[in-house]
């Protein structure tokens, strides 16, 4: 955050989605794109990856039905096997309800911390959106190119209502 | 992007033109206006329920259960009968989040915020029932896992009790955190709307510091697929480890393995009722017919009309099987259901869950708000005396005749159910004084659901400028945004 960022805001999602592949097509860095809804698309003209969260997601599920099975496997069959009409210590079957919660009680908290963690968001985040994104416009942030002027061009032809230079923070 | 060629016949989701910026302020308004004198009286209605129903609860807890009206033979009644009808209650909200989520189904969004919360507060009355039920709710630490100085006595695993434990704890658990990651983005909208102070300072720490960065907004779309995806089998196991609760048992009338899926069917069939009770109120209160439109209880009614046939398709196998089983206790205990003492609220339930649904094949009454308003009512009371009916007349008459009883709950059961209601009204009330109960941003990216290009772009007036700081910008016309999108993102 060195140099401020040039900043172009767009009152519509089809214009913030053309700018932004023909800002990217034409060799400029993105800081990032701000807009008030999740914009379907923009993630391919940003060229962003798809996340990775899926994989966390995936280990968490089966970390929380590992620690579900061994604990009832130790508490019902080691440390405490109860006789209850015959039936085996290791009854499976009636370990599957709570080894099943577990493992999406994991898979969500831990996902939704990892989340949170990646992309640092927490209370007492001094963060500031830009003016009026969360409410009704969508703006694209450019790496403080080195011919600014010709990127707001660019920006302005692409139907940019506004440009301004100001330090974000991302 | 995704185009997505639309149908001429498609019928737009908000059904009035509106931009971007009108939604905010649509939305936000009743949060940021003073009560009104309606919702005054509403509210001191419901705290006042509340405090009756606390009331009654402290009694009992410090007298016992034995002020309910059980006895040896029907020993779990109207406790379990409650907890059961406000767990399922709680199903449609997240059926409505998640598993229209997955299905794509973008009607959702106006009605998903208000479902989940309606969800969590469903599901904290539920949970209160098995707690007081304990007698000695200060032990119910009991219930979990943990090493203790008792010998190393730990909780039975096989028991579905505790899997209703873990069952409950986990819904509860998974839902406020799904309702509250979608929250966050309206948060950050409340946030920036208010001028400082402790709305400002409370929203502030609340949203997280979301900027609507398109690289957060990329990895919440896949957090919020990926909640979805685990709301749905979790709200479906929840209403069958509830069921198991019955059916691994051996009475008959419980011992049923029909019940899981009928469980879960019931469970939405009440949630979408009540969805629907609240919703039709709200819409007229705040004004918002023209987002939560006539379509949208309509679709509503219509998994009302397919959950309500999987209710009385089970009610007809549960009879059928009854019979073809040869099981003459089986037997018995069906001809009692329809023909003993307790045929009245067999036949209540009947008529109001089998019977009335059917109303709905009618266009006029489904694109009704009064009808559906009192069908919904009608719903719930038949939700209401399924379960009595299976808990109680399973119960009271079972193997042996000479230890057969009836059963009438006391006032003190009644208080308490009756003030479950006044909990989850007072928290309803609150929420929607306190959040916005539409989804804001997701509600947004539906606007220009099956609104046509050109000629067609909005022409409400004019929104006023909204302070934005030291860079000031001009504020764009309303109707443009709208007309200048020619496909729809869906």
């Amino acid at each position: 955050m060195s140099a401020p960022v040039l900043v172009g805001y767009f009152d519509s999602e089809e214009k913030v989605v053309h700018a932004t592949r023909a800002l990217r097509e034409a060799g400029y860095a993105l800081h990032d794109v701000y807009t008030p809804y999740a914009v379907h698309g923009l993630d391919e003209a940003m060229g962003l990856r798809s996340s990775r969260l899926t994989w966390v997601c995936f280990g968490a599920g089966l970390l929380g039905g590992s620690l579900a099975l061994a604990l009832e496997l130790y508490t019902s069959v080691v440390s405490w096997p109860l006789n209850v009409g015959g039936k085996p210590f290791n009854s499976f079957p009636a370990f599957v309800p709570v080894a099943f919660e577990l493992t999406v009680l994991f898979a969500a908290l831990i996902t939704v911390g990892s989340f949170l963690a990646r992309v640092k968001l927490f209370p007492g985040n001094r963060r500031v959106a830009l003016p009026r994104v969360t409410d009704d416009r969508f703006a694209i942030a450019l790496e403080p190119p080195a011919e600014a002027a010709a990127a707001e061009e660019l920006l302005r032809q692409h139907g940019a209502v506004e440009t301004a230079r100001m330090e974000v923070a991302s | 992007m995704s185009h997505q060629h639309l149908s001429p016949l498609r019928v737009p989701l908000v059904s009035e033109a509106r931009s971007l910026g009108q939604l905010t302020e649509e939305i936000c308004a009743p949060m940021e206006r003073p009560a009104t004198w309606r919702w005054w009286a509403a509210f001191a209605v419901a705290v006042s329920i509340l405090g009756t129903g606390a009331g009654i609860v402290a009694y009992q807890v410090g007298t016992g259960i034995g002020v309910w009206g059980l006895n040896k033979t029907v020993g779990w009644a109207f406790d379990i009968t409650n907890f059961v009808f406000w767990v399922g209650i709680g199903h449609a909200g997240t059926l409505i989040s998640a598993i229209l989520f997955l299905f794509r189904q973008k009607w959702r969004t106006s009605i998903n915020r208000a479902a989940e919360a309606m969800t969590l507060f469903a599901v904290l009355c539920a949970a209160l029932f098995p707690v007081i039920h304990m007698g000695r709710p200060w032990l119910a630490f009991w219930v979990l896992p943990y090493p203790n100085d008792r010998g190393s006595l730990w909780v039975n695993f096989r028991s579905p009790l505790l899997w209703d434990v873990f069952a409950i704890s986990t819904y509860f658990t998974v839902s406020a955190v799904f309702w509250y990651v979608g929250l966050i983005p309206d948060l950050a909208t409340v946030r920036d709307r208010a001028k400082a102070g402790l709305r400002k300072a409370v929203f502030k720490v609340l949203s997280l510091g979301w900027t609507g960065s398109h690289r957060t907004w990329s990895r919440y779309e896949t957090v919020y697929l990926l909640l979805a995806g685990l709301a749905t089998p979790l709200v479906l196991s929840v209403h069958t480890i509830v069921s198991m609760d019955f059916a691994t048992s051996v009475i008959p009338g419980w011992h049923t393995t029909i019940f899981p899926p009928y469980f879960v069917a019931g469970a939405v069939f009440s949630g979408f009722a009540m969805v629907l009770t609240l919703m039709i109120i709200t819409r007229v209160v705040l004004g918002y017919e023209h987002l939560i439109t006539i379509r949208h209880l309509e679709n509503m009614t219509k998994v009302i009309i397919v959950t309500g046939g999987i209710v009385s398709l089970a009610y007809g196998t549960e009879v059928f099987i009854a019979w073809y089983s040869g099981n003459s206790y089986e037997r018995f205990a069906f001809m009692n259901r329809a023909f003993g003492p307790y045929a009245w609220a067999y036949w209540i339930m009947v008529t109001c869950n089998v019977v009335s649904p059917h109303l709905f094949w009618f266009k006029r009454i489904r694109t009704s708000p009064a009808a559906i308003f009192v069908l919904s009512l009608v719903i719930n009371v038949g939700m209401w005396f399924e379960r009595f009916v299976i808990i109680v007349t399973s119960l009271h008459r079972d193997f042996l005749p000479s230890s057969w009883s009836m059963y009438t709950p006391t006032m003190v059961e009644v208080g308490t159910f009756i003030g479950t209601f006044g909990l989850f009204f007072t928290l309803f009330l609150l929420f929607v004084r306190v959040l916005p109960i539409i989804s804001i941003g997701e509600v947004k990216s539906v606007l220009g659901f099956a609104r046509g290009g050109h000629g067609e772009a909005p022409t409400a007036g004019a929104r006023k400028p909204v302070e934005t700081g030291p860079e000031s910008l001009p504020t764009a016309e309303p109707a443009r945004v709208l007309a200048t999108r020619k496909d729809v993102t869906v």
